[in-house]
C-alpha cells in the first residue's frame, strides 16, 4: 500500500514528507509503547501511535519505518517535525482513534509484522 | 585496533535527546555499507541501552568498535546498579516510574529486546557504583 493510500483511507493530513507519498508500505504496527515497536521486525512499515514525542520518530528511525500516523488528531510540535524531516520520515495525523485506524488499514489489506 | 571506534557521552537530563548516539551510529554503519539487518540489530540494542541510561542512570558513556565481521558496544553508567539482573531480564519486569511509561518506555522490554537483537550480551553491575553492558553483533555472511 502506498503512503498516499494510507492518507486516503484514514482521511489523514500529511504534516511533512508529502514528496514521499509514493512510497510502498508493506506492514503496519500500532502501539503507544515504543519498546513493543522495537520488538517488531518487518521492514518498510507504517507506525500508528497516539504518543507524541521525539522518541516516536527515533524509534521509527531505528526500525527503518517509512511513515508515522498520529491517531486521535494528535499534533506533533516543531521539534518532532524537524526530526522527521531530517530523517525523510512521513508524518501524518488522523482524527480517527487507534482501533478504527488499524481496522480500516487491515480491511484494505495491510497486515502486521512478526514479533521477533 | 578496530576499523572505527566511536565514543559518545549520553546526557542524563534530557529525554528528548535520548537516541542521538544510536542515530549517529546508524548513519556511520550505513555509510560503511553494512547490511540493513545488521544495522537494525545494532541500533535497536544500542537505542534501548541508551534509553535505559537516561531513564535509570542519569546518563553515561557509549563506546562502539566497528570491524568488518562484528560490532562491539560498551555502555557504561554510574547509576544505582541492577539489584537482580535475572529479574530485570524478564519480559514485562520494570522499575521505571509512571512518567517514563507515559513517554512510551518502561514496559520491561528493554533488556529482553537487547538480548534478542545481539549475539552476546554481558552485564556487570554493582549497587551504588553503576552498570556496564557489553554487547556484540556478528556480521553473518
Amino acid at each position: 500500500m502506498k503512503v498516499r493510500e494510507i492518507q486516503d483511507v484514514l482521511s489523514a493530513r500529511i504534516i511533512c514528507g508529502e514528496e514521499f507519498s509514493d512510497r510502498e508500505v508493506f506492514s503496519a504496527c500500532g502501539s503507544d509503547m515504543m519498546s513493543d515497536v522495537l520488538a517488531y521486525v518487518k521492514e518498510q512499515a507504517v507506525l500508528l501511535s497516539g504518543l507524541v514525542n521525539p522518541q516516536v520518530v527515533r524509534t521509527a528511525e531505528m526500525m527503518d519505518m517509512q511513515c508515522i500516523v498520529f491517531v486521535r488528531g494528535k499534533q506533533p510540535d516543531d521539534s518532532i517535525v524537524s526530526l522527521a524531516r531530517e530523517r525523510d520520515i512521513v508524518l501524518m495525523t488522523t482524527d480517527l482513534p487507534m482501533f478504527a485506524s488499524c481496522g480500516m488499514l487491515y480491511e484494505k489489506g495491510l497486515r502486521g509484522g512478526a514479533i521477533r | 585496533m578496530s576499523l572505527i571506534e566511536l565514543h559518545y557521552d549520553v546526557p542524563g537530563d534530557d529525554f528528548t535527546r535520548a537516541g542521538e548516539a544510536s542515530g549517529s551510529v546508524k548513519a556511520q554503519l550505513k555509510k560503511l555499507g553494512f547490511d540493513p539487518g545488521v544495522i537494525r540489530n545494532v541500533v535497536i540494542a544500542l537505542y534501548e541501552g541508551e534509553i535505559n541510561m537516561v531513564i535509570h542512570a542519569g546518563g553515561g558513556e557509549i563506546d562502539v568498535s566497528i570491524d568488518p565481521d562484528q560490532i562491539r558496544m560498551v555502555l557504561r553508567d554510574h547509576g544505582p546498579g541492577i539489584p537482580d539482573v535475572a529479574l530485570a531480564m524478564q519480559e514485562g519486569y520494570s522499575t521505571a516510574p509512571d512518567n517514563v511509561r507515559a513517554l512510551g518506555f518502561g514496559a520491561g522490554m528493554g533488556l529482553p529486546n537487547i538480548k534478542k537483537y545481539t549475539d552476546e550480551m554481558r552485564i556487570d553491575t554493582e549497587i551504588g557504583v553503576g552498570t556496564t553492558m557489553y554487547l556484540r553483533v556478528d556480521v553473518k555472511n
